[in-house]
């Protein structure tokens, strides 16, 4: 396939599918049911897609969908406006920046690399937090978010295998 | 000369760098929005209409998908009522017979309570109108507590309003929207609520830090709190109304005073907002100087209104007395309580006549009940749910 064979990436499929996909976890994971008198975790669902755009290649509709992303789990959360569009930006930067040191590295490599994303991410928005309101917030319940976050790159490597090789320009 | 044919035909800026620019101008965006946010204010336009613009399409999504988990709950409460009848019918005997006690210590309470109030010329607060709503939404992350209700300004719903599921205090609202209300839980971050520990009327705030246990910040005094110390609100401040129970007193793992909450036994499917007014809110003092006193003792020479002369010693105690009543944590009095009521009813015939004081206002736990003015009921802590 020579490099004029390449289309590039339909905005919907990389960037439009997942978005909506994330709207929807975040809603189901939201409604007030516990299994065995344990509530359901609270994963931040637009970190995987985060991460893989920023590994697939880089673009400009990706920031500004993550912005409207993170605006919606605080609206959907009922947290400070601007707090998870900036906490989920700080990662996205971060794996932008370093972007160039992934390419080629092995699953278990990356998933190191999204679990340190995420931490980075939840770092931002507790010194954030903190800064907001005066209280440092509970590290466990931090914790308690950071982990289910952190298994969620599964979904993350998808998009990435799925996509990598869509647009070469960028390998 | 079109701009395709001028000098900056040859220009190419490469994706990279307008993609870090995007993320700067995103990054820019996010942080002017978070310093303008104030979504705990209890001003009700510092919400926002964006705010109640997503509350309002959110709640009929949310409650679709909330749906499913509520018809499974219903269905698992019916199987197991139907096979557990017998264990269950046993265990509510029981639970009956101990708040046989209750009950007798509540309309006793209750009967001296509404005398000394008739004593003092006491004007408390009237009865707070609530509504109910189910939660259709739920987040629990270390920086936001909230939930959401599907009732608002329609039912009354205000900024403010304490809310509450049938063990505890949960929150309050922040925001109001046609058909939804967010609520701000005791959990949450920003969430700053006066509360007393009821054993030793010592004053805290407990502080919201998205952990499980709120903590007690601010005591003051020297042991002021001791394990399993019932919290109650203080009523400081004029937000919530005294004495409504928040939770019992543990020692988190850190060394501080945190609340194990009451309403975090159970999930919380229902809330119950009440429109609660603080006393200085209550503007007409006509409906309060006509707020019907209770009849005093029967073939009592003083009348009603005009006995308000200084209280004896034995008429200065029933505060004490009144603030136990919704209190849950303290053993059941012994059953000649209401015997030891009556001498204190008796006491109105031999106080002195004089022109009516001017009413002393007051939010006391007891005063937060609805029917404080009304003749005595047995259930005393239900009426304020």
């Amino acid at each position: 396939m020579s490099f004029t064979d390449t289309r590039p990436l339909d905005p919907w499929r990389w960037i439009g599918a997942p978005s909506l996909m994330c709207i929807l976890a975040a809603i189901l994971f939201a409604i007030p049911i516990r299994v065995f008198g344990v509530q359901l975790p609270e994963p931040v669902w637009p970190m995987a897609p985060a991460f893989a755009w920023a590994v697939i290649r880089p673009s400009i509709l990706a920031p500004l969908t993550l912005l409207a992303l993170g605006l919606f789990l605080d609206l959907l959360w009922g947290g400070p406006l601007g707090l998870w569009p900036l906490s989920i930006l700080v990662g996205y930067a971060s794996v932008m920046a370093t972007r160039s040191m992934m390419s080629g590295q092995s699953r278990r490599v990356l998933w190191s690399w999204f679990a340190i994303m995420t931490l980075l991410s939840m770092i931002t928005g507790y010194i954030l937090t903190m800064l907001d309101t005066g209280v440092a917030p509970s590290l466990t319940a931090t914790l308690w978010q950071f982990l289910p976050t952190a298994l969620l790159y599964p979904f993350a490597h998808r998009l990435i295998e799925r996509f990598d090789d869509a647009d070469v320009r960028f390998r | 000369m079109s701009f395709r044919d001028g000098p900056f035909n040859d220009i190419k800026v490469p994706l990279t760098w307008t993609a870090a620019v995007a993320v700067i101008v995103a990054i820019v965006v996010g942080a002017a929005l978070l310093v303008s946010d104030r979504r705990e204010s209890l001003q009700s336009q510092a919400y926002g209409v964006s705010r109640q613009v997503f509350d309002a399409a959110d709640k009929p999504v949310a409650g679709a998908a909330a749906a499913p988990a509520h018809w499974g709950r219903q269905l698992s409460d019916n199987i197991r009522g139907y096979f557990f009848a017998v264990s269950e019918n046993r265990r509510l005997k029981q639970r009956i017979a101990e708040l046989q006690g209750w009950r007798d210590t509540a309309i006793a309470l209750q009967d001296a309570n509404t005398r000394y109030k008739a004593i003092l010329g006491l004007k408390t607060d009237p009865p707070i109108p609530m509504v109910t709503g189910r939660v259709v939404l739920d987040s629990r992350g270390p920086f936001a507590d909230t939930r959401l209700a599907n009732v608002g300004a329609e039912k009354g719903v205000k900024v403010g309003n304490p809310v509450m599921s049938d063990r505890g205090l949960v929150g309050r609202v922040v925001g109001v929207t046609r058909g939804a209300s967010r609520v701000l839980l005791l959990t949450d971050v920003a969430s700053r609520t006066p509360v007393l520990v009821d054993r030793t009327d010592a004053r805290a705030v407990l502080l919201g830090d998205g952990g499980g246990h709120p903590r007690l910040s601010y005591l003051r005094g020297q042991n002021p709190v001791k394990r399993g110390d019932r919290i109650l609100t203080s009523g400081d401040g004029g937000v919530f109304p005294r004495g409504l129970p928040v939770g019992v007193a543990v020692k988190g793992l850190d060394g501080q005073w945190r609340v194990q909450l009451d309403s975090d036994l159970t999930a919380i499917d229902f809330v119950r907002i009440l429109r609660f007014k603080d006393f200085t809110e209550l503007v007409d003092e006509k409906q309060l100087d006509t707020t019907e006193m209770p009849p005093l003792a029967q073939g009592a020479a003083a009348p009603p209104m005009t006995v308000s002369a200084a209280p004896t010693p034995a008429a200065q105690t029933p505060p004490a007395a009144s603030t136990q009543a919704p209190s849950a944590s303290r053993p059941a009095p012994p059953p000649q309580a209401p015997a030891s009521t009556k001498p204190l009813a008796a006491k109105p015939a031999s106080a002195k006549p004089s022109p009516p004081r001017r009413a002393a206002t007051t939010t006391s736990s007891a005063s937060t009940l609805p029917a404080s003015s009304r003749p005595p009921r047995p259930d005393v802590s239900h009426e304020l749910y």
